[in-house]
This record gives structure tokens, sequence and C-alpha cells, in this order.
């Protein structure tokens, strides 16, 4: 009986705060931490919007689809392209209706549920003092003494190990086998997910990781530290897009469109660089800050389409997995 | 009858905890999933290298105990602490740690290279088993120095004054009754392994079932397949712990007066020379790595972010919640029955038990309102094998050396427990809340599904900063996490041994 009159304050409380209207965003776990480009974006579109934004991070899509309709999100933020098939055959997105004439990624884009906010490239990071020529070529990689020592992430538990096999696919097609065959003995391990891998690197464990061309702009603005340079290859890198969508059963449709109309405008746009370390995917290049206009970046951008990827990726990991399970 | 009720209950009711879950994800999945030949891959390699590592961390722990059971020196307790630790650590700053000292670029290549010695590579099925060996031989060890510590004093006081030996007489048996269930609950904890398996083994060779389900969650969301590898995961955690229960004999060695152990076998020089290289041979591989972990923290701790402080208190109390959970459930689970029930909690994949809790409570509640307790029940249900497994031989034996006396003295219930069993289970009760309090402190498990931007734990702020590229910071983080794991198991440790001359 004791609780009934807190359970009764909780209720006003709640009801109170109801007034506020609330916008609910998935997103991955790094996106919103306090290092991530979360809070940035939060105080910004709260400025704007007169809401309070609440972020819930986790698996983004298993969680998703594990609610079902009835989750509480209005919008979801940080897919990745490979995966978007299987969100978008699941129903629960709406289009966002938004004119995207605006975007500056390297590809064509004409997708009209998922939004890019970001973009990068697969790219071998090594550290420009101690290899001092730098591999110009995916062949040169696989062509290189096998006493390179790279670290790379596995494709069944990490999105940017999938891009990889997905990479590779695009540059060697039929001949991916023995392309991996050719990389397998400079390959020291293949960890779960990025963060051990890119830990193993800074810590020396390997000459060269599986990252992203945007990775050296961290080491450059934020530790003032030139010296990770990202191998730029001819033919071309494994574009890597983030992107966010609607949900069509949100009951906040119109914050929920507001958001997604401020994930183009540029004052969202300016804030990724320096805090996804990614190059945002609406914002010309002169509007890039001062460590990412200078960045290389391949002539040659390789991308499979969702079908695409859908349709390769089984194909893609066998390769891989058998070429290195020798 | 009621005292019969109250175990078989306690049993069902933690079996239930894990079937319940379990069931649930088949039933979204739409029933059983199909394996591929990857998958049966995965499993056979899960099952070996599980054998081999519990096998080895078993094997290499009884020279060591016996070291230690029988040896003084300064710094004895604090080594006993902190052979605790490696068991704790998240994985990631596990790997980070024993790669810098085994590593392509690691303390011992450094310090071969200019020696002319051949470069070591712990990339391979040796790796798996090394990182295995670094995380369970600690258990194993505490484990079996326990069963040392059981044999009455006055055991080898009539073993010395009648000169028979002490290894065939005393230890042999003991080590017979101890080290099946070391063996299996360590096998258990390997058979879940997954970051640790594939970085150290160099990539897909080391495959293990737990990266089959995490693929099968993550990638395909096909939950019928991660439920049917989450049962061939509980099949064969249930197998391995009713054999181990099988295989171990129950008679103990009677009752002793809880005197000081003098051991008058130990004392000629090669043994005490034998004992002092097990003991500095253990010390050196499990803290060599521990020590790089501290070292790489320390520049970073002064600038650490408020939210790893304020996460650090959350997995404080996270910690202690489970071990008050843990000790409740255990107590009534000291049996046969309630070990295997609860052997389920650890032999299926947190991430299944997980996402089964996450579909049998959102039609009920806000996911994110229950974050802290599902982790807390989790944590408290994956602990629960060790703390029986700590506590049951303790209680065994107080019931045969006692259970007579005090049926004769009318002592039942609570009384019985207050007055005979709690005083004789202190030291392992203290064990058991230390080990119980920095596993669910390291555990990330099911928080990354419940979790919200402000329930993180401070495992899960250790990735998130290493995924932003705070490195130096996710090394202080650790630091920190690796501090406090220690703190609470020393403390709990030390309380249970308050008085003893342990």
């Amino acid at each position: 009986m004791k609780a009934f009159p807190l359970v009764a304050g909780l209720l006003i409380a709640t009801s109170a705060a109801v007034e506020t209207p609330v916008l609910t965003v998935y997103a991955p776990d790094y996106f919103a931490s306090e290092w991530g480009p979360g809070p940035g974006i939060e105080a910004a579109f709260e400025a704007r919007c007169g809401c309070d934004l609440v972020y819930k991070t986790g698996e983004l899509l298993p969680r998703l689809l594990l609610e079902g309709a009835r989750t509480e999100a209005d919008v979801a933020i940080g897919f990745n392209s490979d995966i978007t098939k299987k969100a978008r055959e699941s129903g629960l997105f709406a289009p966002h209706g938004l004119d995207i004439s605006a975007l500056t990624l390297p590809v064509e884009w004409s997708d009209d549920t998922f939004l890019p906010f970001n973009y990068s490239h697969t790219a071998f990071i090594y550290d420009n003092t101690k290899l001092s020529e730098p591999l110009s070529s995916f062949d040169a990689l696989l062509e290189a003494p096998d006493d390179l020592r790279l670290v790379i992430q596995d494709p069944r538990s990490s999105i940017s190990g999938l891009a990889l096999v997905l990479w590779m696919n695009h540059v060697y097609g039929d001949k991916s086998a023995e392309a991996w065959a050719k990389l397998a003995p400079k390959i020291v391990t293949v960890t779960k997910g990025w963060s051990e891998s890119y830990g193993m690197f800074t810590d020396g464990e390997a000459d060269m990781v599986l990252s992203y061309t945007t990775s050296p702009a961290y080491h450059i603005i934020a530790e003032d530290d030139p010296s990770k340079s990202a191998a730029i290859f001819e033919e071309g890198h494994y574009f890597m897009v983030e992107l966010a969508a609607k949900l069509a059963g949100t009951d906040n449709a119109d914050l929920a469109d507001q958001f997604m109309a401020f994930i183009l405008t540029e004052e969202f746009q300016s804030m990724i660089p320096t805090s996804n370390w990614s190059f945002p995917a609406a914002l010309s290049e002169a509007k890039w800050p001062e460590g990412f206009r200078e960045l290389p970046v391949p002539e040659t951008v390789l991308f499979y389409n969702e079908d695409e990827a859908a349709a390769l990726r089984d194909e893609a990991i066998e390769a891989w997995r058998s070429a290195l399970s020798q | 009858m009621a005292q019969r009720a109250l175990p078989i209950g306690a049993a069902l009711l933690v079996a239930g905890m894990v079937i319940l879950p379990v069931t649930a994800v088949f039933w979204r999945g739409g029933g059983p999933g199909t394996l591929g030949p990857a998958d049966w891959a995965a499993l056979r390699f899960t099952l070996w290298q599980a054998a081999l590592s519990a096998a080895l961390s078993t094997a290499l722990a009884i020279p060591v105990a016996r070291a230690l059971s029988r040896r003084r020196f300064p710094g004895r307790s604090g080594l006993v602490a902190l052979m605790g630790a490696p068991f704790i650590l998240p994985v990631i700053v596990a790997i980070l740690g024993l790669l810098a000292v085994f590593g392509g670029n690691g303390l011992i290549n450094r310090i071969g290279a200019p020696l002319g010695l051949p470069r070591l590579d712990i990339y391979g099925y040796h790796g798996v088993i090394l990182a295995h060996v670094f995380f369970n031989l600690p258990l194993a060890v505490r484990l079996i120095l326990q069963g040392w510590l059981s044999i009455p004093a006055e055991r080898f006081r009539l073993a010395a004054s009648l000169d028979a030996p002490v290894w065939r007489v005393l230890e042999r048996p003991m080590l017979r009754r101890v080290c099946p269930g070391a063996f299996g609950v360590i096998f258990v904890i390997c058979l879940g392994s997954f970051a640790v398996a594939l970085t150290l083994g160099g990539g897909p060779r080391a495959t293990t079932v737990e990266l089959a389900i995490y693929q099968a969650f993550r990638f395909d969301f096909d939950l019928g397949k991660a439920a049917t590898l989450a049962v061939l995961q509980l099949c064969l955690g249930l197998g391995a712990g009713a054999l181990a229960l099988r295989l171990a004999p129950r008679e103990g060695f009677g009752t002793g007066l809880d005197r000081l152990t003098d051991r008058w076998d130990g004392r000629g020089r090669l043994p005490r020379v034998i004992d002092a290289l097990w003991i500095l041979l253990a010390a050196a591989f499990l803290l060599a790595p521990l020590g790089a972990v501290a070292l790489s923290g320390l520049p970073g701790l002064p600038a650490l972010p408020a939210e790893v402080w304020s996460a650090a208190a959350r997995s404080l109390a996270l910690a202690l919640g489970a071990t008050a959970l843990t000790l409740a459930l255990a107590l009534p689970l000291l049996s046969a029955p309630g070990e295997v029930a609860a052997l389920l909690g650890i032999s299926v994949s947190g991430l299944v038990l997980g996402t089964g809790y996450f579909l049998l409570l959102q039609p009920l509640i806000r996911p994110a309102e229950v974050a802290l307790p599902v982790t807390m029940l989790v944590n408290a249900l994956m602990a629960l094998p060790f703390v029986i497994r700590i506590l049951r031989p303790g209680l065994e034996a107080a019931r045969a050396d006692y259970g007579r006396l005090a049926a004769a003295l009318g002592l039942t219930g609570w009384r019985l427990w207050r007055i005979v069993y709690l005083p004789r289970l202190r030291r392992p009760l203290g064990f058991a809340a230390g080990l119980t309090a920095a596993l669910s402190m390291g555990d990330l498990g099911v928080i990354t599904l419940f979790a919200d931007g402000d329930t993180a734990t401070l495992p899960l702020q250790v990735y998130r900063l290493m995924g932003s590229y705070q490195m130096e910071a996710a090394r202080a983080a650790a630091l920190l996490l690796l501090a406090l794991s220690l703190g609470l198991f020393w403390g709990f440790d030390r309380g249970g041994r308050a008085n003893a001359a342990i």
C-alpha cells in the first residue's frame, strides 16, 4: 500500500514531463557516446525544435527488428548500406520525402528512405614514419613481402570487415579466392571489431590496419600527429556510407521529419568531420575543416548497392574464410 | 519434506530462468535453424579448444596450488588476490595486455630479438590455448588451493608421524575430488569464448559457436539459428558438467580442529626450489600482462572524463547487487541437481539469454527501465556455477562433519545455517562473493541490447572510448576497471579470510 503514493507521484511527474515533446532516436553505441557526434547534434537540434531528443543505443537493426511495430523509435541513425536490404524489407521505415540533390557523395544516390549523413572509404592505414614507400595499389599489397603485418576485421562480426570482402570481390571478382590466398600470409590476425584491430595497430602489433580513408584525420587534428596515412590504391576503394531513416510507425511524424531535414543542413553536416571522423554527406569540400581537405582520397570509388551486396555477401565471405582457413 | 523441496524448487527456478528466454528466442525465430558445414567446423573447434584449455589450466594449477598451499612468504595473500584478476578483465583489455607481452612487438620478442632468439608468434591455436590458460589458470588454482586447505592439519600431522606418503594418502584423493569440478567449470567457460579465440587464433580457423551465434543475430537476424546454436552450447555444457560431477568421488577427509597446517613433507631443499619456481612462473605469466594493462593506463588516468566515473559508480552498484543476488540463489542450490541447473546459465550464450529476456519483457515494460536489473540477473546466472563449485565442497564437508551433531542438538533451518554452516563457509563465501562481484564488474553481458545512453557500465565505456579513437582514455578506464574489480575481489575475499591464517 505504501508504494501507491509513490507510484502516483511518479505518474504525475511523468505526465508533467510529457509537455515537452520527445524525439526518440535509435543510434549505434559509438554515435551517442560523449566522444561521438551525438551530443553536439542533440544540442543543436533541441535548440531548433523545442523538444527533447533522446538517444537509445545498442545494436541498431537487431533491436528494431526485435521490437517490430512496437518500437519507440521515431528515427534511427547509423545504418550501413550493406545491411539496409534487411532493414527495408522489414517495412518499418517510411520515405523521408526530402530533396537530396544537395548530397555531395562520390556515388550516385537516389534512395527515398535511407538518407546518408556521412561517408568514408575502406583503406589500409599505416605509419608513414615506418613504411616509407606507400603501397599504391591492391596488387602491390598482394605482392608485398609476407613480413608485412596486416590486421583486419572479421566480415561475420564487423561491418568494416564485410566491406573489405566486398572490396576484394569488386576488385578481383572471380579471382578473389587467389587474391585472398596471396593476402593470407600477411594477415597477422582477424578481430571481432574495429576497436581491437585499431588498438593492435597503435600498439605496434601490425604494420597496417583495415580502417577508413578518414582515420588519419583524427590523428592529425586531435593529436597533432601526422604519422598515420591511408594507402590509396589505384583500383579504387570501397564506399562506406552511414544512413538515417524515419520510422513508419512514429507518433512524432513532424519532429521526425524535422530531424531528417536537419541532417542535410550545414549545421549538422559541419559537425560530422571532427566528431564522427568521416566525410560529411552534404557539404562542399571548401567547407570541410582543415585536415580533412588535405586528406588523399581515392579517384575511383567502388560500391555495391544493397541488392548486389546482399547477393554477393555469402560468396565473398566464403572466399575469405576458405583462403584464411588454410 | 520442506528440507528437500527448497533445493529442488531453486534448481527448477534457475533452470527456468535460462530455458524460458531461450525458448522465447526459438519461438520468435520460428523454430530451429539449419546449420551448415561451417557451423559444424566451429562446433568441433569449440569443443577441442575448450577441452584442451580446461585440461591444461587444471593440470598447471596443481603444482601452483600445491606450492601456494605449503609456502608462507611476504606478499602471498596479495599474490593470491591478484591472481583472480585475469578472470575478470574485459576481453578487449585482456587481449591487448597479452599482446603487450606475447605479441609480435611484445616484451618477449623485444627481449628475445637482440639475443638472437627466434621470433615468438602468438597467433594460432597455441595462442588461443595460452589466452584461455591465462584467463582460467587463476580460477583453477583457487579451486584446487581450496581443496588443499580443506585437508585438516591433523591429517598432515598424522601422516608425518606415520611417515606415510602425503601425496598418495591425502593429496591425490583430494585432487580426484576437486579437479573434475574445476575442469568442468573451465571447459564450460571456454565453450563461450569468441573474441579471444578469434584474435589470438589468427583468423577464421579459430571460429567458435559463439561467433556463429553473433553472426546469426547481428547480420542475418536468424533467431532460429542463434537459438539452435545456443541449445547446442547448452547441451555441451550440461554434458561436461554432468560428467565432471559423476567422475568426482564424494568422500572427504573428516573434520579437524582448524589448526594451522604444518607441512613436514615440504621441508627439503628440492621441494622448496620447485615450489618457488612454480610460484614465480605462474606469477610472471599472470602478472606481466596485467602490469602492461596498468602501465598503459596510467598516462590517461588524470584526464578521465566524468562519464567514466559515473559509469564506474553504476558498475559498482551493479556488481554488489549481482553478488547479493547470486549468493541468495546459490545457498539453496548447493546440491548436485542445483549445480547442474546452474551450469545452464554459463553454458548458454549471453547474447541469446539477453535477447530472450528482451523478448519476454518488452511487451510488459520498456527494456531500458530494466536494463540494470536484467544485467544483474544475467550476471548472477553466469556467476552461479562458480559460486556453487566454490561453496559445495565446504558445505558437504560441514554437513558430513557436523550434521549428526547438529541434528542431535535439534538445530534446523536458519539456526543451523547461522551457527554451523555459515561460519564454516566463511572462507569460500568470501571468495565466491569476490569472484561474482569482480565478474559482474567486468561483464559486458546483455547491457548492449538494453542500455540507453545513460545506463552505460564501465566496460561499455571502455569499448566506446576505443571505438572513438580515444585509446589513451580507454586504457585509463580499463585500469580503473581493473583496480575496482580487484578491490572488490580483494575486499570480499579478505573479509572471508579474516581471523584465518590463510
